[in-house]
């Protein structure tokens, strides 16, 4: 598992493709939304979790799709497919390898990108938390995302599609925490739903994600 | 003959306008597509029929 | 073929399973299909008829009450559609019979159009109840959520050319789904609790609908219900041909 989890590491940041390009995406993002909502610095600060949030989990879905693809193509699944580690692990490792190339990243940037946006000073903690505990979870469901759709060609749009829908609690309760945090509210209640979702996910996902690339290797 | 609706007769008309077009819709594809089909192999088990 | 299709057929006609058989399907369903689009037709004209001309309108919602003949049945449809996909996927998944694959298939676009008949009616209905078309109201974004899941259950299903893979794929996509529409149907509860009170306006809860909408309206549930019957019986029929269609074309192009 460890060696899986090493090569993965390697090959993404040899690519180059997993750190640089989700954050400059989460960046362009964060940078084109003031554009469309007009400068109002007290407008800004309303929305910016939920602008944070919703950046983040475009940047996570972004590089989805080579999750799984490459090594579809070079026939490394099947060889996982056979190998004595159950696939669901093995997706496991894959899933955690996305998040730290992409969703750690985002975690670190977050507070960065959240100056640009006038994020009250009590968002922080909340909004580095709440991405902390969600972004697991967008990469496990997105990996899910990648298995269904590995074995078409194109599918990179199909998998937005698939993947979207099942990232609205996630997304409700992450940047529910986000906000309130940002506003002073009590966040006890939506953070134990999100760390809930995330567990609940990272515990079952990969069976249904491995199920699916069965079936599309097969 | 239509009752009177009052100052809703707009919303209360185009919703039954919007789902019965809807429905209309539904039915009509479903069964173009089922003639189509039922066309397509009856043809091809006739041809079949006749090659032996 | 895996070993769950090596299981003894039951030889007793009266078994449910014996209708995994696309031949025994069709030969039923054709038999019944006439009396149900009869019955279908009969019981939206009485239920829709009966309520759009024959009951009074109610005393603060004025004529817009009628829009519930239409808007609560699909409603109710659309969701059982999905539920229906749901059971299907399971059957096809457990005992891998195909018309139940098919079935699930063809339900998809049946629940895709009562769901949007369900957000067309709800949005007109709004519009002067609530003075808008659209509220983020956690009923009327659950609905919107689902059929978002409906689009992406529909187009797995067109992207995958292996029928068997599409199958298997999108009934694993069903199961997910489903959880994850439940789980976004308490988030949305959760998100929206409490700034928009549009359900107690609504009539939606049965025990608040007085005797005379009630009976139209449980005609015109009726008559949805057969009708998502008899449309899911005929698409299936036509999915199987289909099917069938393109083996008998395969074969042929080999020899």
């Amino acid at each position: 598992m460890k060696a899986l989890l090493r090569r993965d590491l390697a090959l993404a940041l040899r690519a180059g493709g997993g750190f640089g390009l989700g954050l400059a995406f989460f960046l362009i993002v964060t940078v084109l939304v003031p554009f469309g909502v007009g400068p109002q610095s007290e407008l800004l600060s309303r929305i910016a979790p939920g602008i944070l949030w919703l950046g983040a989990l475009l940047a996570c879905l972004l590089s989805l799709d080579r999750l799984l693809a490459l090594d579809w193509e070079d026939g490394t699944l099947d060889l996982l497919a056979t190998s004595p580690l159950p696939l669901e692990a093995a997706l496991l490792v894959k899933a955690l390898a996305h998040w730290i190339t992409t969703g750690l990243p985002l975690v670190l940037a977050a507070p960065l990108l959240g100056v640009l946006l006038n994020l009250p000073a009590s968002g922080y903690l909340w909004l580095v938390v709440s991405l902390a505990l969600g972004t697991p979870a967008l990469s496990v469901i997105g990996t899910f995302g990648a298995a269904l759709t590995v074995g078409v060609k194109r599918g990179g749009l199909l998998m937005s599609l698939l993947v979207l829908p099942l990232y609205v609690p996630t997304l409700i309760f992450g940047a529910e925490v986000a906000r309130r945090g940002a506003t002073g509210m009590a966040t006890e209640t939506p953070l134990l739903m999100l760390a809930g979702i995330t567990l609940g996910v990272i515990a079952l996902m990969p069976f249904a994600s491995a199920a699916a690339l069965r079936v599309n290797l097969r | 003959m239509i009752p009177d609706l009052g100052k809703y007769a707009d919303s209360v008309l185009s919703s039954y306008a919007a789902s019965f077009i809807l429905l209309a819709m539904l039915v009509f594809l479903t069964i173009r597509r089922g003639r189509k089909a039922r066309h397509a192999l009856e043809a091809i088990e006739r041809k079949k029929k006749s090659d032996g | 073929m895996s070993v769950t299709d090596q299981k003894p057929i039951p030889k007793r006609p009266s078994s449910f399973w014996s209708y995994a058989n696309p031949v025994k399907f069709l030969a039923f369903s054709e038999r019944v299909m006439p009396a149900l689009w009869w019955l279908a037709g009969i019981c939206l004209l009485v239920g829709l008829v009966w309520g759009f001309f024959f009951t009074p309108d109610d005393f603060r919602q004025g004529s817009t009450v009628k829009i519930i003949y239409l808007h609560v049945p699909s409603a109710l449809m659309a969701i059982n559609a999905w539920f229906m996909m749901l059971v299907a996927s399971l059957i096809w998944i457990i005992r891998r019979h195909h018309v139940s694959a098919l079935a699930a298939k063809a339900a998809a676009p049946v629940g895709v159009v009562m769901t949007v008949i369900a957000l067309v009616t709800g949005a007109i209905w709004g519009q002067p109840m609530w003075g808008t078309w659209w509220a983020w109201d956690p009923r009327l974004t659950s609905f919107l959520i689902l059929f978002l899941f409906y689009l992406g259950y529909i187009a797995l299903w067109e992207a995958i050319e292996d029928p068997d893979t599409a199958a298997d794929l999108t009934s694993v996509l069903c199961l997910v789904g489903s959880v994850f529409a439940v789980l976004s149907r308490y988030a949305v509860n959760f998100w929206n609790q409490g700034l928009h009170q549009g359900a107690s306006l609504s009539l939606d809860k049965e025990e608040n609908v007085a005797d005379v909408f009630y009976f139209p309206l449980l005609v015109a549930i009726a008559g949805f219900v057969l009708l998502f019957l008899v449309l899911v019986l005929y698409r299936t029929g036509t999915e199987i041909r289909l099917r069938r269609t393109r083996a008998l074309m395969a074969r042929e192009a080999r020899t």
